[in-house]
């Protein structure tokens, strides 16, 4: 009874897998080696400039070395989402991949695009509600990351009785 | 004339004298400045047609080309007996708040991308059953109420890979009845797909997944009629775009059958190649827009005779494709001719 669906199943799952490895010739390979290097451009070019303002900010407006790098991700945050709400990040992220992504400036993307996006059901549950759709992962993972990394260290430090 | 009206369990043929009496499409920016633009009866400069939200947009949009395709039928709302509309909003909204202005009785359809020639093969058949004098099929879709639903936010700085497509924006409607003293291409067969997955996961890959569903409907519809591709001045499919253009090919040849010389895809013919749009259009209005304006305008030139309109339609949600499902995804087919076209018999 049960055999011919089994067959007819088995028969499906092998059609199945073989359009899947056929249709993978079809479709264009991702531009690994053009992607990466336009990703280490721009994501460079972004920190360099960070860097430059963190120097700008040292230098003329009295903060330390370490106190400058807060008005310095905050220009950078500005920016980013200046450049969103202007319709703009999203065409420079297509070309940049990476790039754009991974810095601070991809962070206040996400969280500005996503308030932009559902701006029009309301301030509580569209903006509020949505606003870290896309960025919550990267803060829980982010704080489940640093969590574990603290565990191991503080482990190791327990062991080998490193520290102070 | 004793003909048939079910040449099979999925082939219908309509033996009276249906044809699309009229039909109109209203599209956004970008399709406007496409090659087709000189066919479409309503461009909007921008993607809020003069709306504050974008869903209120696509409303507006299958509006137009319900309101300007009986105004170019010469026909009242009040005439349309059924209207069968759909979109791909959850819950079709653009459709049901659209056809709650315009007050014709009303059928959603949910087909996804192709929900045009699901509608139309339906709208045709209540009109060669006597069940209405006049049916309405309408679709629409738009950019940013299917990037927000089905993607990112619009202006999220995701990087997409060239297999991805571009969602249209517009919207499509065509008025359908009998002949009598009326021009227009007329619908002589309709093929209803069935729901096939390959197992493509990748919603970035929607041509590769529905370019099986548009090959067995194809492959079915040929078998039916007794026809082929060669019989057809063109075939069109809704939305595989490049990717999936080149795939069906080969699928049908496989099959036997060479539809390559008279094949083209409606998400490759609505934009440029200038136009950015990765693999090409995807989206309800993909097929709707271009086979309401561009090709009833060919049929009824006489550029083409008899054309065959395949939408395909990926059957996926967020949810489901998060829960790491495959793409379910089916086409519909229905054949147009050109009025004085003569039936093979």
């Amino acid at each position: 009874m049960g055999n011919g669906s089994t067959r007819q199943q088995l028969q499906m799952k092998a059609a199945q897998k073989k359009y899947q490895e056929l249709s993978k010739k079809y479709v264009p390979a991702p531009r690994y080696t053009l992607n990466a290097f336009k990703a280490f451009m721009v994501g460079g070019l972004i920190c360099t400039f960070g860097q430059f303002l963190q120097w700008m900010y040292a230098q003329y407006f009295g903060f330390t070395e370490k106190t400058a790098s807060n008005p310095t991700v905050a220009t950078l945050i500005f920016i980013s989402i200046l450049l969103t709400g202007l319709g703009v990040y999203d065409k420079i992220g297509q070309w940049a991949g990476a790039g754009t992504a991974v810095p601070v400036t991809g962070f206040a993307n996400s969280i500005s695009s996503a308030a932009i996006e559902h701006r029009s059901e309301g301030f509580v549950l569209g903006v509020g509600g949505n606003m870290f759709k896309l960025a919550g992962s990267v803060i829980v993972f982010g704080v489940v990351a640093a969590f574990l990394a603290a565990l191991i260290k503080t482990i190791i430090q327990m062991i080998i009785g490193g520290g102070t | 004339m004793s003909q048939r009206k079910r040449l099979n369990r999925q082939t219908w043929q309509f033996t009276r004298d249906i044809r699309i009496l009229s039909s109109a499409v209203a599209v956004g920016p970008r399709e406007g400045k496409g090659p087709l633009a000189k066919d479409f009866d309503k461009i909007y400069p921008d993607l809020y047609c003069g709306q504050p939200t974008w869903e209120k947009a696509e409303r507006q949009l299958l509006e137009d080309a319900v309101k300007q395709a009986l105004k170019k039928g010469n026909r009242l709302a009040d005439e349309v007996d059924v209207i069968l509309a759909g979109d791909l909003l959850n819950q079709t909204i653009t459709s049901n708040f659209a056809m709650g202005q315009l007050q014709i009785p009303f059928l959603g359809m949910f087909g996804a991308c192709s929900t045009s020639m699901e509608t139309l093969s339906v709208a045709a058949a209540l009109v060669d059953s006597q069940y209405a004098h006049y049916t309405m099929a309408a679709c629409s879709s738009h950019n940013a109420t299917a990037e927000r639903q089905f993607r990112y936010p619009t202006e999220y700085g995701a990087q997409k890979p060239d297999s991805a497509q571009w969602t249209v924006t517009g919207a499509g409607a065509a008025l359908v009845g009998t002949g009598t003293g009326m021009k227009g291409p007329r619908i002589t067969h309709a093929t209803i797909g069935k729901v096939i997955d390959m197992g493509i996961k990748n919603p970035f890959e929607l041509g590769p997944a529905m370019a099986p569903a548009a090959a067995d409907t194809l492959s079915t519809h040929f078998l039916d009629t007794g026809r082929k591709p060669e019989d057809y001045d063109l075939i069109v499919t809704g939305d595989l775009a490049k990717v999936g253009y080149q795939i069906l090919i080969d699928l049908m040849k496989d099959l036997d059958y060479d539809i390559a010389p008279v094949y083209n895809d409606c998400g490759i013919m609505i934009y440029g190649e200038d136009q950015n749009v990765f693999s090409g259009g995807s989206g309800c209005a993909s097929s709707a827009v271009v086979t309401y304006s561009h090709i009833v305008k060919g049929i009824l030139s006489g550029k083409w005779k008899r054309v065959l309109v395949c939408a395909t339609g990926a059957l996926f949600s967020p949810v489901s494709y998060q829960q790491g499902e495959s793409i379910p995804c089916i086409a519909h087919a229905v054949a147009l001719e050109n009025a004085e076209g003569k039936e093979r018999s």
